[in-house]
Protein backbone atom coordinates (compact mmCIF):
# COMPACT_ATOMS: atom_id res chain seq x y z
CA UNK A 1 0.00 0.00 0.00
CA UNK A 2 1.70 3.36 -1.00
CA UNK A 3 1.18 6.52 -0.13
CA UNK A 4 -1.03 7.54 -2.93
CA UNK A 5 -3.14 5.11 -2.19
CA UNK A 6 -3.56 5.54 1.40
CA UNK A 7 -3.81 9.12 0.53
CA UNK A 8 -7.03 8.05 -1.48
CA UNK A 9 -7.92 5.92 1.34
CA UNK A 10 -8.14 8.17 3.97
CA UNK A 11 -10.07 10.68 1.60
CA UNK A 12 -12.92 8.36 0.90
CA UNK A 13 -13.20 7.62 4.43
CA UNK A 14 -13.49 11.44 5.14
CA UNK A 15 -15.90 11.94 2.57
CA UNK A 16 -18.01 9.29 4.22
CA UNK A 17 -18.32 10.90 7.32
CA UNK A 18 -18.79 13.99 5.50
CA UNK A 19 -21.83 12.84 3.86
CA UNK A 20 -23.24 11.17 7.32
CA UNK A 21 -24.51 15.03 6.85
CA UNK A 22 -24.79 15.49 3.16
CA UNK A 23 -26.77 18.73 3.93
CA UNK A 24 -24.34 20.83 5.65
CA UNK A 25 -21.40 19.91 2.50
CA UNK A 26 -23.68 21.39 -0.05
CA UNK A 27 -24.50 24.41 2.23
CA UNK A 28 -20.88 24.76 2.99
CA UNK A 29 -19.87 24.54 -0.52
CA UNK A 30 -22.45 27.20 -2.05
CA UNK A 31 -21.76 29.24 0.83
CA UNK A 32 -17.76 29.18 -0.22
CA UNK A 33 -18.79 29.91 -3.77
CA UNK A 34 -21.11 33.29 -2.59
CA UNK A 35 -18.59 34.70 -0.25
CA UNK A 36 -15.49 34.39 -2.93
CA UNK A 37 -17.97 36.05 -5.34
CA UNK A 38 -18.14 39.02 -3.46
CA UNK A 39 -13.93 39.16 -3.90
CA UNK A 40 -14.93 40.01 -7.60
CA UNK A 41 -17.48 42.38 -6.60
CA UNK A 42 -14.85 44.46 -4.60
CA UNK A 43 -12.90 44.65 -8.04
CA UNK A 44 -15.74 45.24 -10.37
CA UNK A 45 -16.52 48.07 -8.40
CA UNK A 46 -12.56 49.62 -8.86
CA UNK A 47 -12.47 48.91 -12.45
CA UNK A 48 -16.14 49.99 -12.92
CA UNK A 49 -15.34 53.39 -12.01
CA UNK A 50 -11.66 53.43 -13.26
CA UNK A 51 -11.93 51.63 -16.66
CA UNK A 52 -8.24 50.52 -16.56
CA UNK A 53 -5.30 50.74 -13.92
CA UNK A 54 -1.76 51.32 -16.14
CA UNK A 55 -3.02 49.65 -18.73
CA UNK A 56 -4.87 46.34 -16.98
CA UNK A 57 -8.54 45.44 -16.99
CA UNK A 58 -10.61 44.13 -14.96
CA UNK A 59 -10.09 40.50 -17.57
CA UNK A 60 -6.80 40.48 -16.17
CA UNK A 61 -7.55 41.20 -12.49
CA UNK A 62 -9.96 38.11 -13.15
CA UNK A 63 -7.03 35.75 -14.88
CA UNK A 64 -4.55 36.53 -12.20
CA UNK A 65 -7.42 36.38 -9.42
CA UNK A 66 -8.44 33.46 -10.86
CA UNK A 67 -5.43 31.71 -10.76
CA UNK A 68 -4.25 31.83 -7.26
CA UNK A 69 -7.49 31.74 -6.40
CA UNK A 70 -7.37 28.13 -8.15
CA UNK A 71 -4.19 27.02 -6.53
CA UNK A 72 -5.25 27.98 -3.08
CA UNK A 73 -9.07 26.27 -3.63
CA UNK A 74 -7.13 22.69 -4.38
CA UNK A 75 -4.26 23.34 -1.47
CA UNK A 76 -7.75 24.05 1.21
CA UNK A 77 -9.00 20.89 0.29
CA UNK A 78 -6.41 18.61 1.55
CA UNK A 79 -4.14 20.91 4.25
CA UNK A 80 -7.05 21.04 7.09
CA UNK A 81 -5.53 19.08 8.95
CA UNK A 82 -2.23 21.69 8.63
CA UNK A 83 -4.75 24.32 9.74
CA UNK A 84 -5.69 23.23 12.62
CA UNK A 85 -2.83 21.75 13.62
CA UNK A 86 -1.72 23.94 16.82
CA UNK A 87 -5.60 23.28 18.40
CA UNK A 88 -6.20 20.08 17.32
CA UNK A 89 -2.89 17.92 17.47
CA UNK A 90 -0.30 19.84 19.76
CA UNK A 91 -2.54 21.22 22.53
CA UNK A 92 -4.47 17.99 22.73
CA UNK A 93 -1.16 15.99 22.41
CA UNK A 94 -2.94 13.68 19.78
CA UNK A 95 0.19 14.49 17.95
CA UNK A 96 0.96 11.40 19.47
CA UNK A 97 -1.43 9.31 17.99
CA UNK A 98 0.28 10.80 14.33
CA UNK A 99 4.03 9.39 15.74
CA UNK A 100 2.54 5.85 17.29
CA UNK A 101 1.73 5.25 13.60
CA UNK A 102 4.13 3.61 10.94
CA UNK A 103 3.45 6.46 8.17
CA UNK A 104 5.05 10.32 7.70
CA UNK A 105 3.37 12.55 10.11
CA UNK A 106 2.93 15.05 7.23
CA UNK A 107 1.08 12.13 5.09
CA UNK A 108 -1.27 11.10 8.11
CA UNK A 109 -2.46 15.17 8.40
CA UNK A 110 -2.69 15.31 4.90
CA UNK A 111 -5.44 12.54 5.46
CA UNK A 112 -6.97 14.24 8.32
CA UNK A 113 -10.00 15.59 6.39
CA UNK A 114 -10.65 16.28 2.25
CA UNK A 115 -13.08 19.15 2.62
CA UNK A 116 -15.84 18.47 0.34
CA UNK A 117 -17.28 21.79 1.35
CA UNK A 118 -14.34 23.10 -1.11
CA UNK A 119 -15.55 22.69 -4.24
CA UNK A 120 -18.22 25.97 -3.73
CA UNK A 121 -14.53 27.91 -3.93
CA UNK A 122 -13.02 25.99 -6.87
CA UNK A 123 -16.00 26.68 -8.91
CA UNK A 124 -16.12 30.09 -8.16
CA UNK A 125 -12.17 30.85 -9.16
CA UNK A 126 -12.45 28.55 -12.38
CA UNK A 127 -15.43 30.13 -13.29
CA UNK A 128 -13.61 33.54 -13.08
CA UNK A 129 -10.09 32.64 -14.47
CA UNK A 130 -11.96 31.17 -17.56
CA UNK A 131 -14.57 34.40 -18.05
CA UNK A 132 -11.75 37.13 -17.61
CA UNK A 133 -9.38 35.17 -19.89
CA UNK A 134 -11.99 34.89 -22.39
CA UNK A 135 -12.88 38.69 -22.21
CA UNK A 136 -9.13 39.23 -22.65
CA UNK A 137 -9.09 37.04 -25.55
CA UNK A 138 -6.61 34.33 -24.53
CA UNK A 139 -6.38 31.71 -27.17
CA UNK A 140 -5.85 28.05 -25.10
CA UNK A 141 -3.19 26.41 -27.19
CA UNK A 142 -1.65 22.93 -25.60
CA UNK A 143 1.31 25.45 -24.26
CA UNK A 144 -0.83 27.36 -22.54
CA UNK A 145 -2.83 24.83 -21.19
CA UNK A 146 0.40 23.11 -19.90
CA UNK A 147 1.48 26.47 -18.43
CA UNK A 148 -1.90 26.92 -16.56
CA UNK A 149 -1.33 23.08 -14.86
CA UNK A 150 2.67 24.41 -13.99
CA UNK A 151 1.30 27.34 -12.81
CA UNK A 152 -1.51 26.14 -10.78
CA UNK A 153 0.76 23.07 -9.15
CA UNK A 154 3.24 25.90 -8.18
CA UNK A 155 0.69 27.61 -6.29
CA UNK A 156 -0.62 24.81 -4.70
CA UNK A 157 2.99 24.36 -3.43
CA UNK A 158 3.45 27.46 -1.93
CA UNK A 159 0.24 27.43 -0.33
CA UNK A 160 0.96 24.05 1.28
CA UNK A 161 3.98 25.42 1.84
CA UNK A 162 2.45 28.05 3.59
CA UNK A 163 -0.03 25.88 6.22
CA UNK A 164 3.14 23.60 6.49
CA UNK A 165 4.93 26.91 8.13
CA UNK A 166 2.04 27.87 10.30
CA UNK A 167 2.02 24.05 11.33
CA UNK A 168 5.20 24.31 12.30
CA UNK A 169 5.13 27.19 14.67
CA UNK A 170 2.41 25.77 16.35
CA UNK A 171 5.20 22.93 18.07
CA UNK A 172 6.28 26.30 19.85
CA UNK A 173 3.54 28.32 20.22
CA UNK A 174 0.86 25.22 20.40
CA UNK A 175 -1.58 27.36 19.05
CA UNK A 176 -2.41 27.71 15.60
CA UNK A 177 -1.18 31.25 14.58
CA UNK A 178 -3.88 32.88 13.04
CA UNK A 179 -1.87 35.66 11.55
CA UNK A 180 -1.22 32.89 9.37
CA UNK A 181 -4.09 34.11 7.45
CA UNK A 182 -2.74 36.93 6.36
CA UNK A 183 -0.61 35.67 4.16
CA UNK A 184 -3.10 32.96 2.83
CA UNK A 185 -6.44 34.98 2.42
CA UNK A 186 -4.47 37.89 2.27
CA UNK A 187 -2.00 36.92 -0.31
CA UNK A 188 -4.58 36.00 -2.55
CA UNK A 189 -6.02 39.58 -2.48
CA UNK A 190 -2.49 40.71 -3.03
CA UNK A 191 -2.21 38.38 -6.02
CA UNK A 192 -5.34 39.40 -7.97
CA UNK A 193 -3.53 42.54 -8.80
CA UNK A 194 -0.54 42.52 -10.94
CA UNK A 195 3.05 43.59 -9.06
CA UNK A 196 3.65 46.16 -10.91
CA UNK A 197 1.22 48.50 -9.14
CA UNK A 198 2.65 47.63 -5.86
CA UNK A 199 5.21 49.73 -4.23
CA UNK A 200 9.02 48.26 -4.30
CA UNK A 201 9.18 46.67 -0.71
CA UNK A 202 6.14 44.91 -0.82
CA UNK A 203 6.87 43.53 -4.43
CA UNK A 204 9.73 42.61 -3.27
CA UNK A 205 8.14 40.56 -0.16
CA UNK A 206 5.66 38.65 -3.09
CA UNK A 207 8.86 37.94 -4.72
CA UNK A 208 11.87 36.88 -2.07
CA UNK A 209 10.10 36.44 1.09
CA UNK A 210 6.43 34.68 0.48
CA UNK A 211 6.86 33.89 -3.69
CA UNK A 212 2.82 34.72 -4.52
CA UNK A 213 4.40 36.58 -7.71
CA UNK A 214 5.81 33.68 -8.67
CA UNK A 215 2.99 31.25 -8.73
CA UNK A 216 0.81 34.44 -10.31
CA UNK A 217 2.24 37.46 -11.49
CA UNK A 218 5.26 36.11 -14.14
CA UNK A 219 3.47 32.93 -15.13
CA UNK A 220 0.21 34.59 -15.93
CA UNK A 221 2.06 37.49 -17.83
CA UNK A 222 3.61 34.58 -20.18
CA UNK A 223 0.10 33.21 -20.44
CA UNK A 224 -1.36 36.96 -21.65
CA UNK A 225 1.87 37.05 -23.81
CA UNK A 226 2.54 40.20 -21.76
CA UNK A 227 6.16 41.18 -21.32
CA UNK A 228 6.75 42.24 -18.10
CA UNK A 229 6.29 45.89 -17.62
CA UNK A 230 9.35 45.62 -14.69
CA UNK A 231 11.67 44.05 -16.53
CA UNK A 232 11.88 40.20 -15.78
CA UNK A 233 13.29 38.31 -18.58
CA UNK A 234 10.96 36.18 -20.94
CA UNK A 235 12.53 32.75 -19.93
CA UNK A 236 11.94 33.57 -15.61
CA UNK A 237 8.15 34.07 -16.55
CA UNK A 238 7.34 30.47 -17.53
CA UNK A 239 9.85 29.30 -14.75
CA UNK A 240 8.93 31.52 -11.70
CA UNK A 241 6.28 28.70 -10.27
CA UNK A 242 9.54 26.21 -9.45
CA UNK A 243 9.70 28.80 -6.39
CA UNK A 244 6.65 27.31 -5.26
CA UNK A 245 8.40 24.39 -4.56
CA UNK A 246 11.40 25.48 -2.93
CA UNK A 247 9.08 27.19 -0.84
CA UNK A 248 7.63 24.17 0.35
CA UNK A 249 10.68 22.81 1.08
CA UNK A 250 11.71 25.13 3.14
CA UNK A 251 8.88 24.69 4.94
CA UNK A 252 9.39 21.35 5.43
CA UNK A 253 12.72 22.01 7.30
CA UNK A 254 10.99 23.94 9.73
CA UNK A 255 8.56 21.14 10.10
CA UNK A 256 10.84 18.59 10.99
CA UNK A 257 12.52 20.77 13.43
CA UNK A 258 9.19 21.47 15.20
CA UNK A 259 8.93 17.51 15.13
CA UNK A 260 12.30 17.31 16.39
CA UNK A 261 11.12 19.93 19.38
CA UNK A 262 7.95 17.87 20.33
CA UNK A 263 9.81 14.28 20.92
CA UNK A 264 12.38 16.21 22.90
CA UNK A 265 10.12 18.56 25.23
CA UNK A 266 6.46 16.12 24.71
CA UNK A 267 3.45 18.71 24.20
CA UNK B 1 18.26 -9.97 25.75
CA UNK B 2 14.56 -9.15 27.17
CA UNK B 3 12.21 -7.46 24.91
CA UNK B 4 12.59 -4.45 26.78
CA UNK B 5 15.28 -2.84 28.31
CA UNK B 6 15.23 0.09 30.47
CA UNK B 7 18.10 1.46 32.09
CA UNK B 8 19.04 4.76 34.36
CA UNK B 9 16.48 6.70 32.19
CA UNK B 10 16.46 10.52 32.97
CA UNK B 11 14.00 13.10 31.37
CA UNK B 12 13.85 16.78 32.63
CA UNK B 13 11.12 18.98 31.44
CA UNK B 14 11.55 22.41 30.95
CA UNK B 15 8.25 23.77 31.85
CA UNK B 16 7.26 27.71 30.48
CA UNK B 17 5.89 29.99 33.60
CA UNK B 18 4.06 32.82 33.07
CA UNK B 19 1.99 35.32 34.80
CA UNK B 20 -1.89 35.44 35.09
CA UNK B 21 -3.96 37.27 32.78
CA UNK B 22 -3.23 39.17 29.47
CA UNK B 23 -0.26 41.14 30.56
CA UNK B 24 0.97 37.98 32.01
CA UNK B 25 0.87 36.31 28.27
CA UNK B 26 2.41 39.23 26.50
CA UNK B 27 5.23 39.15 29.27
CA UNK B 28 5.58 36.09 28.61
CA UNK B 29 6.35 36.57 24.95
CA UNK B 30 8.74 39.03 25.74
CA UNK B 31 10.91 37.43 28.70
CA UNK B 32 10.87 33.63 29.61
CA UNK B 33 10.65 32.29 33.17
CA UNK B 34 11.51 28.10 32.91
CA UNK B 35 11.41 25.67 35.78
CA UNK B 36 12.29 22.69 35.64
CA UNK B 37 10.37 19.18 36.29
CA UNK B 38 12.55 16.51 36.51
CA UNK B 39 10.12 13.73 35.90
CA UNK B 40 12.50 11.01 35.47
CA UNK B 41 15.49 10.58 37.90
CA UNK B 42 17.21 7.20 37.16
CA UNK B 43 14.20 4.72 35.95
CA UNK B 44 15.43 0.66 35.54
CA UNK B 45 13.90 -2.06 34.76
CA UNK B 46 13.16 -4.85 32.03
CA UNK B 47 10.69 -6.97 30.36
CA UNK B 48 10.47 -10.81 29.09
CA UNK B 49 7.90 -11.62 25.66
CA UNK B 50 4.89 -12.84 27.36
CA UNK B 51 5.20 -10.90 30.81
CA UNK B 52 1.98 -8.66 31.86
CA UNK B 53 3.61 -6.04 34.45
CA UNK B 54 1.39 -3.34 36.06
CA UNK B 55 2.80 0.10 35.75
CA UNK B 56 1.63 2.05 39.00
CA UNK B 57 1.90 5.42 40.66
CA UNK B 58 0.30 8.78 42.16
CA UNK B 59 -0.18 11.79 39.09
CA UNK B 60 3.20 13.30 38.48
CA UNK B 61 4.86 10.08 38.98
CA UNK B 62 6.47 9.27 35.88
CA UNK B 63 4.20 6.65 34.27
CA UNK B 64 3.45 8.42 31.11
CA UNK B 65 6.57 9.61 30.31
CA UNK B 66 7.87 6.42 30.77
CA UNK B 67 5.01 4.86 28.39
CA UNK B 68 5.75 7.84 25.71
CA UNK B 69 9.44 6.92 25.61
CA UNK B 70 9.37 3.32 25.42
CA UNK B 71 6.51 3.87 22.51
CA UNK B 72 9.53 6.52 20.65
CA UNK B 73 7.12 9.56 21.55
CA UNK B 74 9.55 11.57 23.51
CA UNK B 75 13.76 11.06 23.47
CA UNK B 76 15.00 10.61 27.21
CA UNK B 77 17.64 12.93 28.03
CA UNK B 78 19.58 10.10 29.35
CA UNK B 79 19.84 6.60 29.80
CA UNK B 80 18.82 3.49 27.57
CA UNK B 81 16.31 1.85 25.82
CA UNK B 82 15.94 -1.02 23.60
CA UNK B 83 12.49 -2.45 22.58
CA UNK B 84 12.79 -5.30 20.73
CA UNK B 85 16.12 -4.65 19.81
CA UNK B 86 15.25 -1.12 18.42
CA UNK B 87 15.91 1.97 20.26
CA UNK B 88 12.41 3.49 20.26
CA UNK B 89 12.75 7.19 18.81
CA UNK B 90 15.21 6.42 16.27
CA UNK B 91 13.76 3.77 14.77
CA UNK B 92 10.58 5.16 14.99
CA UNK B 93 8.73 3.26 11.88
CA UNK B 94 9.61 0.09 12.89
CA UNK B 95 9.52 0.31 15.86
CA UNK B 96 5.46 1.30 15.96
CA UNK B 97 4.69 -1.15 13.52
CA UNK B 98 5.21 -3.56 16.62
CA UNK B 99 3.77 -1.93 19.18
CA UNK B 100 -0.12 -1.32 20.28
CA UNK B 101 -0.95 1.51 22.59
CA UNK B 102 -4.35 2.36 24.04
CA UNK B 103 -5.03 5.63 25.91
CA UNK B 104 -7.96 5.21 28.46
CA UNK B 105 -8.99 8.76 27.77
CA UNK B 106 -8.15 9.08 23.64
CA UNK B 107 -9.62 7.65 20.71
CA UNK B 108 -7.70 6.34 17.96
CA UNK B 109 -10.84 5.35 15.66
CA UNK B 110 -12.46 7.87 13.83
CA UNK B 111 -15.35 9.00 15.20
CA UNK B 112 -18.19 9.84 12.69
CA UNK B 113 -16.87 6.66 11.02
CA UNK B 114 -18.54 3.17 11.62
CA UNK B 115 -15.78 1.12 13.52
CA UNK B 116 -15.26 -1.66 10.93
CA UNK B 117 -14.02 1.36 8.00
CA UNK B 118 -11.86 2.25 11.26
CA UNK B 119 -10.22 -1.15 11.17
CA UNK B 120 -10.13 -0.92 7.30
CA UNK B 121 -8.36 2.07 7.40
CA UNK B 122 -6.04 1.00 9.94
CA UNK B 123 -5.01 -2.15 7.96
CA UNK B 124 -3.88 0.04 5.64
CA UNK B 125 -1.98 2.27 7.62
CA UNK B 126 0.10 -0.70 8.76
CA UNK B 127 0.31 -2.15 5.43
CA UNK B 128 -1.36 -5.33 7.09
CA UNK B 129 -1.82 -7.87 4.22
CA UNK B 130 -5.65 -8.63 3.27
CA UNK B 131 -5.35 -12.27 4.40
CA UNK B 132 -4.21 -11.68 7.54
CA UNK B 133 -6.09 -8.56 8.58
CA UNK B 134 -9.28 -10.39 7.81
CA UNK B 135 -8.17 -13.17 9.74
CA UNK B 136 -7.45 -11.06 12.51
CA UNK B 137 -10.28 -8.76 12.53
CA UNK B 138 -12.79 -11.48 12.79
CA UNK B 139 -10.54 -13.53 15.70
CA UNK B 140 -10.32 -9.96 17.48
CA UNK B 141 -14.23 -9.21 16.97
CA UNK B 142 -15.19 -12.78 18.23
CA UNK B 143 -12.87 -12.17 21.53
CA UNK B 144 -13.81 -8.90 22.03
CA UNK B 145 -17.91 -9.52 20.97
CA UNK B 146 -17.69 -7.07 18.36
CA UNK B 147 -20.11 -8.08 16.36
CA UNK B 148 -23.19 -6.01 17.16
CA UNK B 149 -21.27 -2.42 17.16
CA UNK B 150 -19.28 -2.89 13.75
CA UNK B 151 -21.49 -0.89 11.77
CA UNK B 152 -22.18 2.09 14.08
CA UNK B 153 -20.28 5.22 14.56
CA UNK B 154 -17.54 5.14 17.01
CA UNK B 155 -19.40 8.30 18.35
CA UNK B 156 -22.38 6.58 19.07
CA UNK B 157 -20.50 3.48 20.91
CA UNK B 158 -20.95 3.14 24.58
CA UNK B 159 -17.83 3.85 26.84
CA UNK B 160 -17.01 -0.20 27.01
CA UNK B 161 -17.81 -0.60 23.79
CA UNK B 162 -15.34 1.91 22.65
CA UNK B 163 -12.70 0.68 24.70
CA UNK B 164 -13.33 -2.82 23.21
CA UNK B 165 -13.31 -1.57 19.84
CA UNK B 166 -10.04 0.46 20.89
CA UNK B 167 -7.92 -2.31 22.08
CA UNK B 168 -9.07 -4.23 18.82
CA UNK B 169 -7.68 -1.58 17.02
CA UNK B 170 -4.84 -1.46 18.66
CA UNK B 171 -4.13 -5.27 17.79
CA UNK B 172 -4.91 -5.85 14.21
CA UNK B 173 -1.60 -5.33 13.00
CA UNK B 174 -0.24 -8.00 15.33
CA UNK B 175 1.95 -6.19 17.96
CA UNK B 176 4.47 -7.68 19.98
CA UNK B 177 3.80 -5.47 22.41
CA UNK B 178 0.52 -3.87 24.12
CA UNK B 179 1.38 -0.80 26.51
CA UNK B 180 -2.52 0.04 28.03
CA UNK B 181 -2.45 3.49 29.66
CA UNK B 182 -5.43 3.42 32.10
CA UNK B 183 -7.65 1.31 29.62
CA UNK B 184 -10.82 0.64 32.86
CA UNK B 185 -10.80 4.62 33.51
CA UNK B 186 -14.56 5.68 33.25
CA UNK B 187 -15.88 2.06 32.99
CA UNK B 188 -19.09 0.23 34.43
CA UNK B 189 -18.06 -2.64 36.22
CA UNK B 190 -19.07 -5.39 33.44
CA UNK B 191 -16.94 -3.85 30.99
CA UNK B 192 -14.06 -3.44 33.09
CA UNK B 193 -14.54 -7.23 34.21
CA UNK B 194 -14.46 -7.61 30.30
CA UNK B 195 -11.40 -5.57 29.82
CA UNK B 196 -9.44 -7.59 31.75
CA UNK B 197 -10.83 -10.50 30.46
CA UNK B 198 -9.41 -9.85 26.83
CA UNK B 199 -6.06 -8.04 28.39
CA UNK B 200 -5.79 -11.75 30.24
CA UNK B 201 -6.45 -14.22 27.29
CA UNK B 202 -4.12 -12.06 24.71
CA UNK B 203 -1.53 -12.81 27.32
CA UNK B 204 -1.88 -15.71 28.01
CA UNK B 205 -3.38 -17.48 24.33
CA UNK B 206 -1.22 -15.16 21.77
CA UNK B 207 1.57 -14.63 24.36
CA UNK B 208 1.52 -10.61 23.94
CA UNK B 209 3.45 -8.61 26.28
CA UNK B 210 1.53 -6.35 28.65
CA UNK B 211 2.73 -2.81 30.18
CA UNK B 212 -0.34 -1.81 31.52
CA UNK B 213 -0.73 1.64 33.58
CA UNK B 214 -4.04 2.34 35.80
CA UNK B 215 -4.99 3.38 39.18
CA UNK B 216 -8.08 1.09 39.45
CA UNK B 217 -5.81 -1.73 41.54
CA UNK B 218 -8.22 -4.41 40.89
CA UNK B 219 -7.12 -4.40 37.44
CA UNK B 220 -3.23 -4.83 39.15
CA UNK B 221 -4.91 -7.70 41.56
CA UNK B 222 -6.91 -9.15 38.58
CA UNK B 223 -4.12 -9.56 36.12
CA UNK B 224 -0.35 -8.36 37.01
CA UNK B 225 1.96 -11.33 37.31
CA UNK B 226 4.19 -8.11 38.53
CA UNK B 227 3.94 -4.80 39.85
CA UNK B 228 6.20 -1.77 39.29
CA UNK B 229 5.57 1.07 41.76
CA UNK B 230 6.92 4.48 40.24
CA UNK B 231 7.15 7.40 42.43
CA UNK B 232 8.74 10.57 42.06
CA UNK B 233 10.75 9.37 38.68
CA UNK B 234 12.42 6.55 40.36
CA UNK B 235 11.23 2.71 40.47
CA UNK B 236 10.20 1.84 44.31
CA UNK B 237 9.56 -1.58 44.47
CA UNK B 238 9.71 -4.12 41.37
CA UNK B 239 8.08 -7.19 42.21
CA UNK B 240 5.28 -10.07 42.28
CA UNK B 241 2.27 -7.51 44.14
CA UNK B 242 1.77 -10.61 47.11
CA UNK B 243 5.79 -9.35 48.00
CA UNK B 244 4.44 -6.26 47.64
CA UNK B 245 1.40 -6.65 50.01
CA UNK B 246 3.48 -8.72 52.46
CA UNK B 247 6.33 -5.97 53.15
CA UNK B 248 4.32 -3.05 52.96
CA UNK B 249 1.33 -4.27 55.30
CA UNK B 250 1.23 -7.62 56.55
CA UNK B 251 -1.91 -7.14 59.12
CA UNK B 252 -4.68 -9.46 58.40
CA UNK B 253 -8.50 -8.32 59.13
CA UNK B 254 -11.32 -9.60 61.40
CA UNK B 255 -14.74 -8.88 61.31
CA UNK B 256 -16.62 -10.40 63.78
CA UNK B 257 -20.68 -10.42 63.93
CA UNK B 258 -21.52 -10.53 67.86
CA UNK B 259 -25.00 -11.49 69.49
CA UNK B 260 -24.67 -8.29 71.22
CA UNK B 261 -24.16 -4.92 71.44
CA UNK B 262 -19.75 -5.05 70.46
CA UNK B 263 -18.10 -5.36 73.54
CA UNK B 264 -14.60 -3.58 74.41
CA UNK B 265 -11.46 -5.35 73.64
CA UNK B 266 -8.09 -5.09 75.08
CA UNK B 267 -5.78 -6.82 73.60
CA UNK B 268 -1.98 -6.27 72.72
CA UNK B 269 -0.79 -5.72 68.81
CA UNK B 270 -4.44 -5.79 68.34
CA UNK B 271 -6.36 -2.46 66.82
CA UNK B 272 -10.25 -2.04 66.57
CA UNK B 273 -10.55 -0.42 62.94
CA UNK B 274 -14.35 0.62 62.67
CA UNK B 275 -17.55 -0.53 65.23
CA UNK B 276 -20.95 -0.58 63.91
CA UNK B 277 -23.72 -1.55 66.33
CA UNK B 278 -22.91 -5.18 67.51
CA UNK B 279 -20.12 -5.77 64.64
CA UNK B 280 -15.89 -5.00 65.20
CA UNK B 281 -13.32 -4.87 62.66
CA UNK B 282 -10.01 -5.32 63.64
CA UNK B 283 -6.74 -5.57 62.55
CA UNK B 284 -3.80 -7.73 63.63
CA UNK B 285 -0.27 -9.14 62.33
CA UNK B 286 -0.65 -12.87 62.26
CA UNK B 287 3.23 -13.40 62.69
CA UNK B 288 2.62 -12.07 66.01
CA UNK B 289 -1.25 -12.72 66.83
CA UNK B 290 -1.95 -16.47 65.22
CA UNK B 291 -5.13 -16.29 63.76
CA UNK B 292 -6.77 -19.79 65.57
CA UNK B 293 -5.70 -17.73 69.10
CA UNK B 294 -7.29 -14.73 68.38
CA UNK B 295 -10.76 -16.29 67.13
CA UNK B 296 -10.73 -18.53 70.14
CA UNK B 297 -10.25 -15.78 72.87
CA UNK B 298 -12.67 -14.23 71.61
CA UNK B 299 -15.47 -16.47 70.78
CA UNK B 300 -14.58 -17.80 74.75
CA UNK B 301 -15.27 -14.40 76.35
CA UNK B 302 -18.45 -13.14 73.76
CA UNK B 303 -21.39 -14.92 71.92
CA UNK B 304 -20.17 -14.80 68.50
CA UNK B 305 -22.50 -14.59 65.74
CA UNK B 306 -20.04 -14.71 62.55
CA UNK B 307 -16.59 -14.40 61.93
CA UNK B 308 -15.17 -13.45 58.39
CA UNK B 309 -10.96 -13.27 58.25
CA UNK B 310 -9.72 -10.85 55.15
CA UNK B 311 -6.73 -9.00 54.24
CA UNK B 312 -6.72 -5.28 53.47
CA UNK B 313 -7.67 -3.99 50.61
CA UNK B 314 -5.60 -3.28 47.78
CA UNK B 315 -6.04 0.54 47.61
CA UNK B 316 -5.21 0.85 51.28
CA UNK B 317 -1.65 -1.84 50.58
CA UNK B 318 -0.90 1.01 47.73
CA UNK B 319 -1.66 4.19 49.55
CA UNK B 320 0.57 2.98 53.04
CA UNK B 321 3.40 2.39 50.42
CA UNK B 322 2.93 6.01 48.86
CA UNK B 323 2.88 7.21 52.34
CA UNK B 324 5.95 4.89 53.71
CA UNK B 325 8.20 6.40 50.35
CA UNK B 326 6.82 9.72 50.99
CA UNK B 327 5.14 9.34 46.83
CA UNK B 328 2.00 11.04 47.42
CA UNK B 329 0.44 12.99 44.94
CA UNK B 330 3.25 15.24 43.37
Amino acid sequence: MNSLHLILRYFSASLRSQLQYPGSAVMLGIGAFLTTIIDMLAAWALFDRFGQVQGWSLGHIAVFYGVVSTSFALTDFFTRGFDVFGGEFVKTGAFDRILLRPRSPALQLVGYEFRLSRFGRLAQALLVLFVGAAVVGVEWSPDKVLLLAWTITGGVALFTGLLVLQASFAFWTTESLEVFNVLTYGGIQAAQFPLSLYAAWFRNFLIFVVPLGCVAYYPVLAILDQPDPLGAPDWWLPTAPAMGFVFLNLSFLAWRAGIRRYTSTGS
Amino acid sequence: MPQILVEDLAKTYRVAERDPGLLGAVKGLVHRRHRTVEALRDVSFCLEAGELLGFIGPNGAGKSTTIKILSGILKPDAGTVMVNGRVPFTDRIAHVSKIGVVFGQRTQLWWDLPVSEGFDLLADIYRVEPARYRANRDELVALLRLERVLDQPVRQLSLGQRMRAEIAAALLHEPDILFLDEPTIGLDAPSKLAVREVVRRLNRERGVTVLLTTHDMHDIEALAQRVIVIGHGQVLADSPFETLRANVLAERRLVIDFAHEAPEISMADVEIRSRQGQTLELAFDPARTPTPNLIAALAAAHEVVDIHVGEPAIEEVIARFYDLHGAGEA
